[in-house]
């Protein structure tokens, strides 16, 4: 479930191959001298840093699940 | 004649006006001067900027090589997309932005000056300082001299503008920015670009 979850949050997000974003940049336009400039809006990207944290939680998680299991009675 | 004199040193006195190199001031109301920055990283380069530009620069029209000029960003105005970099690049080992809150880079000498109309460009010797460590750099730069353009950037306000560009690099290990160290993930060299514009009010 988290794994799957992960992977469609991320995918949703945009799939950035890239780390996470916690902020985007925003290319700006002086119009009279032509300088471009950047502004940061924040915005969260999870990356493959975060896909990579949560697929490992998610490993971690069904690995621990074996030894909670309630045996059958 | 004693007419013919006062004329000619009034005639003499404006062109000496005319001619007067102007003081430009790079503090950007509109926030839109910035420094980029960018190094080379396995995954993804690291791309960034700076928005805290500020500082002058004495320009005269009728002889760019004259320009003299020092242009300052604060350190604590380096942006990058994530925040967690941002914490460690501003950090101790890498920046350490509380020490060394400026970066500054000190105009001293132009050479290979080439003016087209309005535009010159010209290699800048100067003096860069980074982490309290300076070094002696040579900088290509492109100045573009904007006369009366100061009331289309901000309205009510005449006077002239001059838009700066220029591009270089740096080695991080010069200026003791975490040297020798993850340069597997960070790539020693720095790339640095400059887009700023000047205000010179009349």
């Amino acid at each position: 479930m988290l794994a799957a979850g992960s992977i469609i949050f991320w995918a949703a997000a945009g799939a950035n191959r890239g780390w996470t974003k916690t902020s985007v940049p925003r290319k700006m336009v002086d119009e009279v001298t032509g300088i471009e400039g950047v502004s940061y809006e924040k915005h969260f990207v999870p990356g493959v840093d975060f896909l990579g944290a949560a697929l490992l939680g998610a490993g971690v998680l069904t690995g621990a699940s074996f030894f909670f299991r309630t045996k059958p009675k | 004649m004693k007419t013919k004199l006062i004329t000619l040193a009034l005639l003499a006195l404006t062109g000496t006006v005319l001619a007067a190199p102007q003081t430009f001031d790079f503090k950007d109301p509109k926030g839109i001067n910035n420094a980029g920055f960018k190094l080379d990283a396995p995954l993804e380069s690291i791309n960034g900027t700076a928005s805290g530009v500020s500082g002058t620069v004495t320009f005269d029209p009728e002889n760019p090589g004259a320009t003299t000029g020092k242009i300052v960003v604060a350190t604590s105005s380096l942006m990058v997309p994530n925040s967690m970099q941002r914490e460690h690049m501003l950090g101790t080992q890498w920046l350490d932005a509380a020490k060394f809150p400026e970066i500054t880079f000190e105009a001293k000498e132009f050479k290979n000056i080439k003016t087209e109309g309005d535009t010159t460009t010209a290699d800048v010797t100067g003096t860069f300082t980074l982490k309290g460590i300076s070094k002696e750099l040579t900088v290509p730069v492109k100045l573009t001299y904007m006369k009366d353009k100061l009331a289309d950037r901000m309205p009510g306000q005449k006077g002239d503008l001059l838009v700066i560009r220029a591009g270089f690099s740096i080695k991080r290990t010069d200026f003791n920015v975490n040297p020798g160290q993850s340069e597997d993930k960070v790539s020693n060299t720095i790339e640095l670009t400059l887009s700023i514009a000047g205000a010179s009010p009349k």
